[in-house]
């Protein structure tokens, strides 16, 4: 058979734009019934449930900010943050970055894709930005929602920093935001973990499970005594981290180097996950990814990163150790204290003395003589003492202290019942929490020690 | 006037590992032609629709599409559309999003072109999915995901289609709305390279065919030709008087009558099949009409191009009749009559 035609004219074989490809994504990811779901919840869940529980009696005291749920607005949201970072932010990463690609190996359509786009790079690159947006779109959620939630039930009321201060409500609001902000970092780690999962496992369970197993194997490396520079080398500690910018001064260190790790982590899953997606063969329309690749491309190259920020972080840091030590721990409680006080004698109405004047200082032990003051534990007693203007007697009042490994402690107040032994003190308008009783406060796992 | 052929491939080879693909394959499509890839299950058709769709280059060859050398994957020339194994849709999305979403990844814009046809609204309008445009095709049955693959092809104007069992799943009336738009496509120029299985459809479809088997061209040529060579086949002959007709048959030179035995399609008292070569069938007519005997029905048991096939492709048995068809004991009896008179002979 012969047939004729002219000779082609145009010929265009260019690849679709990126941010048409972007758009596709988009679309793609927000037709999907889960990532609707998750928009739902997101937007919607934090707000209930920070109104619910700052109406109830009682309070998740257990959880950093849960105390002052009842006194201002913004603690309903550090609450809400606080548990996202533990389960809610890497399982959002698992749900949506951790499937990106593996969705088109379950329908079949990565030839389409291919044929459509005919650019890998840029159908990694639009993936990879369609997760992220719609991640941040989630992230968002949770705080415009959690806060909304808080200023509608409880009001713009200042907020007691971890180290006692009080922060005005516009600071307060500022410093919110901020910390919801740098655990977008951590979040963009753990995504890029989810894209390495989602492009070397095909359609295994294990690609959309990664982010999330990442998260609970580093939780529980957090729980054992590591030494400071592995913990905060670790991307999981700017998760924890952004604690220190409810101090005065801000903690910055700690949170400095943990999102300078994500960032690292971000940077290198992602180089991993687009460099097994480039050579990938799009003819296997049944790929499930290997074990050997995903172990030679991607577990060994991120388990480098870490012996690598370790190294870094060891050096570069002036932090030995656990970073929990007597003088530190002392330091903190005594400075938490004499904030607290301050806003017991205003609750109160005795006369306002100043921090300066307070002189307030503390004696920790850990465990007694016989173990050594330092490092995570429940078995600090620290006695703070400070002083009267005009009152010869130094008032006295005991604290036992729980440590984290993180850094953070809470104070449980042992002394007279008017100062620090009852959860209610009587003010004019009746009873009130009393600040003193139980106090949050937050280690700077990086400082150097003040000896002395 | 200049001749381009859509594709001009020579000495393709592919591997996969050890395993070799294509072998040498060389395959030549006019424009306006619609062109049938016939093979069994690990000839290698996918992998050569793959190579035309610039999905994968071949290790050695030469291809051309549409004039342009393809040396690279994804580096076909615009106007080369199609799909492997299965349309590539997105459940989550409705006909219209899905159509939509392609037009502008490839610049087309929704409204593309001009004219009823043109655009996401013609595309699905050609393949009969204007009802269900709006509808998820997670919904969608079979028949109606590969029409709305069809229409996605359609919609990027191609002068090259790429279509692998195109008919699958569709009902009969599915069935000829894609052949319908298949030959309006051909006689607009574009050539048409289907894959299938179905060798009715084929037949009906492609003016001529390429046979591969084991990564290699076993036959590639005008339909009529391998219908030619496939020397000879089964008849279904229905007439006014089987019984005469019977003798008329057994007295055609180079004619066979197959003996019907067990229940079947064929058990019908009134039906014969005969067995012969193309002349010695339109011999046997002619006297048929000559005795008076008027012939009902006259067709091929199985359709050449199946019979070339299951011959060229050596998986059929005997004259390439599947064993699980009901007339297989009829050849079978055949078979055995013929062996006993060569043994008697001898």
């Amino acid at each position: 058979m012969t047939a004729t035609v002219a000779a082609p004219t145009k010929i265009h074989a260019r690849p679709a734009p990126v941010l048409r490809g972007y758009r596709f994504e988009l679309v793609k990811l927000l037709s999907q019934h889960r990532t609707r779901l998750l928009l739902a919840a997101c937007w919607i869940v934090p707000a209930a449930f920070v109104a619910a529980v700052s109406l109830q009696n009682s309070l998740p005291a257990d959880t950093v900010f849960g105390r002052w749920m009842h006194a201002t607005g913004w603690a309903g949201s550090l609450v809400v943050l606080d548990f996202s970072c533990t389960w809610a932010l890497p399982l959002l990463t698992a749900l949506v970055a951790g499937d990106v690609f593996a969705a088109e190996d379950r329908l079949g359509t990565w030839r389409h894709l291919l044929v459509a786009v005919r650019s890998p790079r840029r159908i990694f690159v639009a993936k990879a930005l369609a997760s992220l947006t719609v991640l941040l779109i989630l992230v968002v959620g949770l705080a415009t929602s959690s806060v909304a939630g808080g200023l509608a039930a409880v009001g713009d009321r200042p907020l007691v920093g971890l180290d006692g201060h009080v922060l005005a409500p516009a600071d307060a609001a500022a410093t919110v935001l901020l910390a919801w902000a740098c655990v977008l970092v951590p979040t963009l780690a753990f995504a890029a973990v989810g894209l390495l999962g989602s492009v070397a496992l095909g359609r295994s369970p294990m690609g959309l499970l990664m982010p999330a197993l990442l998260a609970f194997a580093l939780r529980l490396a957090q729980l054992l005594p590591l030494p400071v520079a592995v913990r905060v080398a670790l991307p999981s500690h700017a998760f924890l981290a952004w604690h220190g910018l409810f101090t005065s001064p801000a903690q910055a260190g700690p949170l400095l180097v943990g999102l300078a790790v994500c960032l690292a982590w971000a940077v290198a899953a992602t180089a991993l996950a687009y460099r097994l997606f480039l050579r990938r063969d799009f003819t296997d329309i049944a790929y499930d990814g290997s074990g050997r690749r995903v172990l030679v491309a991607g577990v060994l190259p991120l388990a480098g990163l870490v012996a690598l920020t370790v190294a870094v972080v060891a050096a570069a840091t002036p932090a030995g150790g656990s970073g929990i030590e007597r003088v530190k721990l002392q330091d903190s409680l005594a400075t938490a204290y004499a904030h607290l006080y301050r806003l017991q004698s205003r609750e109160l109405n005795r006369p306002d003395v100043t921090e300066a004047r307070l002189r307030a200082t503390a004696t920790c032990d850990k465990g007694g003589d016989r173990v050594v003051d330092e490092g995570p534990g429940n078995d600090w007693r620290c006695v703070v003492s400070w002083h009267l203007p005009g009152v010869a007697a130094v008032g006295t009042a005991i604290y036992q202290l729980d440590v984290t490994a993180g850094g953070r402690y809470v104070a449980d107040g042992d002394g007279p019942k008017e100062v620090n032994g009852y959860f209610q003190v009587r003010t004019p308008t009746g009873d009130a929490p009393n600040p003193l009783w139980r106090l949050d406060g937050n280690v700077d796992l990086l400082a150097r020690t003040q000896k002395g | 006037m200049h001749t381009t052929p859509a594709i001009r491939a020579r000495g393709i080879t592919k591997c996969f590992g050890d395993v070799v693909a294509l072998d040498g394959v060389d395959l030549e499509v006019a424009a306006g032609q619609v062109h049938g890839l016939v093979g069994p299950n690990g000839a290698g058709k996918t992998t050569l629709l793959g190579l035309l769709l610039g999905l994968a280059v071949g290790d050695s060859g030469r291809l051309e599409i549409l004039g342009t050398p393809i040396a690279r994957t994804l580096a076909v020339p615009d106007g080369v559309a199609g799909f492997v194994d299965a349309p590539g849709l997105y459940p989550s999305l409705s006909a219209r999003q899905n159509l939509s979403a392609l037009a502008s990844l490839r610049g087309y814009g929704a409204g593309y072109g001009t004219g009823p046809a043109a655009g996401v609204d013609g595309a699905l309008e050609q393949v009969g999915l204007t009802d269900v445009a709006d509808d998820r095709v997670r919904g969608f049955s079979l028949g109606m995901r590969q029409r709305l693959g069809l229409a996605a092809a359609l919609l990027t104007k191609p002068r090259l289609l790429v279509l692998d069992e195109p008919a699958n799943g569709l009902d009969p009336a599915g069935k000829h709305h894609v052949h319908r738009v298949i030959t309006g496509l051909a006689a607009d120029g574009t050539a048409v390279v289907i894959s299938s299985h179905r060798m009715d459809d084929l037949a009906a479809l492609c003016s001529e065919v390429t046979i591969l088997a084991t990564g290699r061209v076993v036959f590639s040529g005008p339909v009529s030709k391998l219908a030619a060579e496939s020397g000879e086949l089964d008849y279904r002959l229905l007439t006014s008087d089987p019984a005469a007709a019977r003798g008329v048959a057994a007295r055609t030179p180079g004619l066979r009558v197959v003996p019907r035995r067990g229940p079947g399609r064929w058990s019908d008292a009134g039906v014969l099949v005969v067995r012969g070569p193309v002349p010695a069938i339109d011999e046997l007519v002619a006297r048929l009409v000559g005795a008076g005997v008027a012939v009902r029905e006259l067709a091929p048991v199985v359709a050449p191009l199946e019979a070339a096939f299951l011959a060229l492709t050596g998986t059929g048995t005997g004259t390439g009749i599947a064993a699980s068809q009901p007339w297989t004991e009829e050849i079978e009896e055949t078979e055995e009559t013929e062996q006993s008179d060569e043994e008697g002979r001898r």
